[in-house]
């Protein structure tokens, strides 16, 4: 084994620029997925404090309704494809190899690829603010006709779109590969890890839904340029139709951007409770329910475009049904508290918080999910507080946590605990602050995509703007204990969490360029 | 214990007397419900979210109960060790079953809101509700009667130049009016991008399609003003698109709608007169506010490049003709819209003679209604000759 | 998975700079395009520039691959993984159709028979299949489905056939049979796609005939684009084959490129059915 090793360790490598530009390893493409994604998590962040600003109060102050709903729009698209998705392949090429025991990912200049990809994306995306028109101003969703009346920047962002998908199928295919051909010896599909677990069917659910996402944003890009009439009733189209296609594809990637959020918490809270997972086998197979019924509940998403009876009271109950394999996976994480010896890292404090806040998230789910509420609520700001309830508190708190979880294991250093918990209770306080609040606007008739507001809405959504304020500065603080963990720390040691389970705490840390040089023998 | 203690109970009493009436309070400055229904699927609506946030408040308290507890009582600070139990198939088999009971249970009722929800047969009356950006028409079929509704407030509180007033940005300059206690069936649709017609009071949200027809329906119980708002993006003034309904008892109703007949008489009437310059671009000013400031801006520099500038544009300063023909068909394919569909021959006089003397437009021409209605009739021959 | 004991000999491709170059090259490609719709006059030739990126980097990429292979590096492992990777990405085309077909089905099912409810909107359309929708007022005759289409589903079929006889030979070492098939292969997809063109260019509509034309052009378009990309995949194993590659127990480059044809086939038959026939 150590002619081998040595062999691999001494493996020539680029320095500089180079090294990042033309790295087959799945750790440093994991590092660039993670600050790519921190990136455009800071930058859309920063347009939602514009958003925020300009709703501040009634009329208009900061920014024109045009630019306003470009950062609307761009706010949506980056944090969903450029900080939320990207964070979550980052963690998957950091830890699946490491949690499996394989040596690398399995194709892993493909996995370059699914990188750089990114900025070229990202390119498109930030660059359209400067051309005539400025940027896409369609919601993120980009509902036709609306979407055909734009102009160049809507050009850009298609591009844009069919480009992230590319990289999304390719980081997919990666990712099922490694993990179906690339476990060590004994690591059985029901002895892996659940984040693994959930990454594997996440990929599934992206292979299976890019595509179609790419289908539909190339129709509106013929019916743009080509004359095609998709989406023009006087051709035989209709704009509902992209409407259908485009959650075909939309509701799966919610999914996709929480079920390797659930990994991330089936691994903390175990850890942090000093106890294995409750309910492994159900948890897995509650992972594969979510995915199947999210392909049959798309529709949940246009209660209002007025489908026959049948077809709403179709989607209603194929929604609601959701909510049992998800009420199984948190009580499942109640029940591994339940008995346990419990400690609370800020790793654990963010788990315990997604469990109640993204639990918040999915019963305002439930609520929009009964036709006759919805009504009420579709396109309202309830609707935005659900979303960020289960994305911020939910995915992107998760992140944050298995941030804190496994920076010890990839930098070799503990991460500031006073400055971690700082960052949690700001954080927490902050986002309840700045969302609760959303919910009765949402209730009190406010609706969504709109600069400007009647009076009634002026307290909420000052109070809403105080909070979002004091969350964006939070951030600053999880960026430093960041910077400062990578930059030097007490040292970690291979197991820094005394419950911690999974392969890769028998690794040094950090663990060395080529983790598993030598299979591990799982028993 | 020493209950009786005056010095404790009286602050105790106030305390609690002070947080009883801090919901009413609450529901005063700050809203926590959907706003008060006037139509029966209104009220159904209102009962089925008050009762499923419930339900989920409950549930909530159910999981995070034993969840916070175990937090507090299995900390590892006290010194608990952790039980070794990683399964239990009857508890699992629980906590599946139960939860799809309590959905059974809200899919019940739910469902037979949904069913009288879309029940729009048999309607006492039928208006047609068109919208575009950014303002709605209504059309009351088989009356004649067909009007658009715009935006009221004065742009120049929306730049914080003017104190709001009372009902900023939901008051417009012409409601929609129907009668109380009659079944009002709506048909939606569209005639640039997808909009939709919301009044949370009346508890009717609809997408409004362009090429298709939906349809929904309401029935008043209470005479009064129900405002709402465009709940689709729609574009640059989505936010700036509201919707008021006025309901009145059915007498008064049928005053309104002989009035609106008279009113339109006159209208055509007014067509065949000719106007002075001054007056034509007074009445072209408030076109103009309703119509065009949105997109080509008060100070008529437009927002270029996407809204061109009116102001020494070569359209609106050479012939007549080319001008006409702009505002009357729209430009198609962009955000110009074909006019002449949607305002009368005096406002297309109107908005095209203030258009011609404002900002440094000094043509001096003023184009009276006459002129326009002779172009209406010569486009009216060209599409009958198939263009 | 006979040698999945042995992780260590999974193959860990250096860093490379083709991903990189791939990039620029689609970078540089989507510009060109964007310029191209917003009709600025240097767009096509920043695409050309994009275009020959993109060629020199696939030719770089799967040039090393093959060299690696030939080496003996790619071990059976990585033919697993090769295996599982060429799967999925086939399944991922599944669903990139499956977007234009429920488009398709979507139209016909509901779209034509809301619009002709709507008789407000839309007086006197019936809503019937084919359609160029109420608003445009142009005769044009469907494509007839036993004609030219019917004879390009015998020669797609047949060079399934033709294909699977190249693999036998393969299998069974015996070469000749192996190049025969693959040219004959080679020769009935350029047949389809020469009929097609003549198909297009004989059509009595065009792509902006209504929801009919633009699902017509769109699937059998992205059909075609399948079929010459499936056929210039033929031509490099081809070469490949004269150049000696290919074992009868290795030959997974082979395998991948019969897959994808077996695929284009398949995707053919669903369109002659939905598209020119029902
Ligand atoms: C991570 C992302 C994520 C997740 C996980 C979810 C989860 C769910 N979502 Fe959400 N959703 C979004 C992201 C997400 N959503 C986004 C981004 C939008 C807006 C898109 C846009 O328009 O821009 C949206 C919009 C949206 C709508 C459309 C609203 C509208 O526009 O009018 C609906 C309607 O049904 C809905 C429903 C649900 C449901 C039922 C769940 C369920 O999965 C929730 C299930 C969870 C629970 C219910 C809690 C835990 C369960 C228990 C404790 C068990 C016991 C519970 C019961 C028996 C009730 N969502
Ligand atoms: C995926 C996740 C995600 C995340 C994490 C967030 C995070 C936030 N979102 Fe996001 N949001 C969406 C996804 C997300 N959002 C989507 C999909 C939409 C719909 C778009 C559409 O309608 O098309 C939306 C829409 C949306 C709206 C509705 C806009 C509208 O309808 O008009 C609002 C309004 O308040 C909002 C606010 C916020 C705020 C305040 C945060 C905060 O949590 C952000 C906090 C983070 C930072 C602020 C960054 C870090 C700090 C700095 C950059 C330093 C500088 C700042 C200071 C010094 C203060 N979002
Ligand atoms: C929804 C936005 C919108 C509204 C409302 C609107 N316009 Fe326009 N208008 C446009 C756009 C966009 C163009 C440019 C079309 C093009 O690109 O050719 C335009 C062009 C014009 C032109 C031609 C200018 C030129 O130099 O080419 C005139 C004249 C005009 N509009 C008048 C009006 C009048 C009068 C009204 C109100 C009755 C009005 N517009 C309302 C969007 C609007
Ligand atoms: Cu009309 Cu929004
Ligand atoms: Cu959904």
């Amino acid at each position: 084994m150590d002619a081998i090793a040595h062999h691999i360790r001494h493996e020539e490598h680029p320095t500089g620029l180079m090294r990042w530009l033309t790295t087959t390893n799945h750790k440093d493409i994991g590092t660039l997925y993670l600050w790519f994604s921190l990136t455009m998590f800071f930058f859309a962040g920063a347009l939602a404090m514009v958003i925020r600003a300009e709703l501040f109060q009634p009329g208009l102050q900061v920014v024109q309704p045009q630019i306003f709903n470009q950062l609307t729009t761009m706010h949506g698209l980056v944090m969903i494809f450029g900080a939320i998705m990207p964070a979550l392949v980052g963690f998957a090429n950091w830890q699946i190899p490491l949690m499996i025991g394989a040596p690398d990912m399995a194709f892993p200049r493909l996995n370059n690829w699914s990188f750089w990809l990114l900025p070229v994306a990202a390119t498109l995306l930030v660059s359209s603010f400067f051309v005539p028109g400025g940027s896409m101003a369609g919601g993120w969703t980009m509902y036709p006709p609306l979407y055909i009346q734009g102009g160049i920047s809507y050009d850009m962002t298609i591009l844009a779109v069919h480009i992230l998908g590319l990289s999304s199928i390719m980081g997919a295919i990666n990712i099922i590969v490694t993990i179906l051909n690339l476990r060590a010896p004994g690591m059985t599909m029901m002895k892996l890890p659940l984040f693994v677990w959930t990454w594997l069917i996440t990929a599934f659910l992206l292979v299976a839904v890019m595509p179609v996402l790419a289908s539909v944003v190339t129709m509106l890009l013929t019916d743009r340029h080509f004359g095609t009439h998709f989406f023009n009733a006087a051709g035989g189209g209709d704009p509902v139709m992209y409407q259908h296609i485009f959650w075909t594809f939309g509701h799966p990637e919610v999914y996709i951007m929480i079920l390797p959020a659930f990994g991330i918490i089936s691994s903390i809270i175990p850890t942090f409770a000093r106890k294995k997972l409750f309910g492994y086998t159900s948890m897995v197979y509650a992972v594969a329910a979510i995915a199947l019924l999210s392909f049959l509940v798309w529709a949940h998403h246009m209660f209002t475009v007025g489908m026959p009876v049948a077809g709403q009271l179709y989607f209603m109950y194929a929604t609601m049904l959701i909510s049992v394999p998800t009420g199984v996976k948190v009580f499942n994480w109640v029940a591994t508290l339940w008995r346990g010896s419990i400690s609370f890292e800020t790793p654990m404090l963010f788990a315990l918080a997604f469990v109640c806040l993204f639990t918040i998230g999915g019963f305002s789910g439930l609520v929009v999910s009964l036709v006759p509420v919805d009504i009420q609520l579709q396109d309202t700001y309830y609707v935005v507080a659900h979303f960020h309830y289960v994305l911020f508190s939910g995915s992107a708190m998760a992140i944050m946590g298995g941030v804190y979880y496994w920076l010890p294991k990839w930098t070799g250093h503990m991460y500031d605990e006073f400055l971690g918990q700082v960052h949690f209770w700001l954080t927490a306080i902050a986002f309840n602050i700045t969302f609760f609040p959303m919910h009765f606007l949402g209730l009190a008739g406010m609706p969504r995509r709109i600069p400007d507001y009647a009076l009634q809405f002026a307290d909420f959504n000052r109070l809403s703007s105080l909070g979002a304020f004091v969350l964006g500065a939070s951030q600053l603080i999880f960026l430093y204990v960041v910077v400062k963990c990578i930059r030097g720390g007490a040292q970690a040691g291979d197991r820094p969490w005394e419950g911690a389970e999974s392969l890769e705490w028998t690794l040094t840390s950090p663990p060395p360029y080529h983790s598993f040089t030598v299979a591990p023998q799982v028993k | 214990m020493r209950l009786k203690e005056p010095t404790t109970t009286r602050p105790a009493l106030l305390a609690a007397g002070l947080l009883l009436s801090l919901p009413a309070l609450a529901e005063y400055r700050f809203p926590l419900n959907l706003q008060p229904p006037v139509t029966i699927i209104g009220h159904r609506i209102y009962d089925l979210s008050t009762t499923i946030n419930w339900i989920c408040f409950g549930i909530f308290l159910v999981v995070f109960i034993p969840m916070f507890y175990a937090l507090w009582r299995h900390r590892k600070s006290i010194g608990h060790e952790a039980h070794h139990v990683h399964e239990h198939p009857l508890l699992e088999t629980l906590w599946t079953i139960v939860p799809f009971l309590v959905l059974i249970g809200i899919a019940i009722p739910t469902t037979a809101v949904v069913v009288e929800m879309k029940d729009t047969s048999k309607p006492d009356m039928t208006i047609k509700v068109t919208g575009r950006q950014w303002k709605w028409e209504y059309e009351y079929l088989g009356e004649d009667v067909k009007f658009l509704s715009n935006l009221a407030t004065p742009r120049e509180q929306i730049s914080n130049q003017a104190p709001k007033g009372e009902h900023y940005l939901l008051e417009v300059d012409k409601p929609l009016v129907v009668p109380t206690d009659r079944k009002v069936r709506l048909v939606f649709t569209a005639e640039d991008v997808i909009h939709a017609w919301w009044v949370p009071a009346l508890g009717v949200k609809q997408d409004a399609i362009p090429g298709f027809i939906r349809d929904s329906w309401f029935k008043v119980d209470l005479p009064g003003t129900y405002r709402g708002q465009c709940a689709e993006l729609c574009g640059v003034d989505h936010a700036y698109m509201p919707i008021v309904v006025e309901a009145v008892p059915p007498d008064k109703f049928a005053i309104w709608m002989n009035d609106q007949k008279t009113r339109l008489a006159e209208a055509r009437a007014a067509a065949s007169k000719e106007y002075a310059l001054p007056e034509l671009v007074a009445m072209g000013q408030k076109v103009y506010q309703a119509n065009c400031v949105a997109c080509h801006q008060a100070n008529g520099q437009g927002l270029p490049p996407a809204f061109p500038p009116l102001d020494g544009s070569k359209v609106v300063t050479g012939p007549v003709e080319g001008h006409l023909t702009v505002v009357f068909n729209g430009r198609p394919g962009t955000a110009m819209q074909a006019f002449g569909k949607q305002l009368s021959d005096v406002d297309i006089a109107a908005v095209i003679t203030y258009e011609r003397n404002s900002w440094n437009n000094k043509t001096g021409i003023a184009v009276q209604p006459r002129e326009i209605l002779a172009f209406r009739e010569s486009q009216a021959q060209k599409v009958a000759a198939g263009k | 998975m006979i040698m999945a004991n042995h992780s260590s000999e999974y193959y860990v491709p250096p860093p490379s700079r083709w991903p990189i170059v791939g990039s620029l090259a689609l970078l540089t490609l989507a510009g060109g395009f964007i310029l191209f719709l917003d009709k600025m006059a240097a767009g096509p030739y920043v695409m050309a520039l994009g275009a020959a990126i993109l060629i020199y980097m696939l030719v770089g990429w799967f040039g090393s691959v093959i060299r690696e292979d030939q080496a003996g590096k790619l071990g059976g492992r990585v033919d697993m993984s090769f295996r599982w990777g060429m799967v999925w990405f086939i399944f991922s085309e599944v669903m990139f159709f499956g977007g234009f077909f429920g488009a398709l089905f979507y139209a016909r099912n509901f779209t034509l028979p809301s619009l002709a409810d709507a008789q407000m909107l839309w007086p006197g359309f019936s809503g019937a299949w084919p359609s160029a929708g109420p608003g445009i007022r142009e005769q044009f005759t469907p494509m007839a489905a036993w004609g030219i289409p019917a004879l390009n589903t015998l020669i797609l079929l047949s060079s399934g056939a033709t294909v699977t006889w190249a693999h036998w030979g393969l299998k069974q070492g015996r070469r000749r049979q192996l190049k025969i098939g693959l040219i004959l292969t080679i020769l009935l997809g350029l047949t389809f796609l020469v009929l097609q063109a003549h198909e297009y260019l004989d059509a009595a509509f065009t792509i902006r005939t209504g929801i009919y034309g633009a699902t017509f052009y769109m699937l059998t378009g992205f059909h075609g684009m399948h079929v010459t990309l499936g056929a210039i995949m033929l031509t490099v194993i081809t070469f490949r084959v004269f150049a000696g590659h290919f074992s009868p127990d290795d030959h997974f480059g082979f395998e991948a490129v019969s897959w994808y044809w077996h695929f284009v086939d398949v995707v053919w038959l669903l369109l002659f059915v939905f598209v020119y026939w029902l």
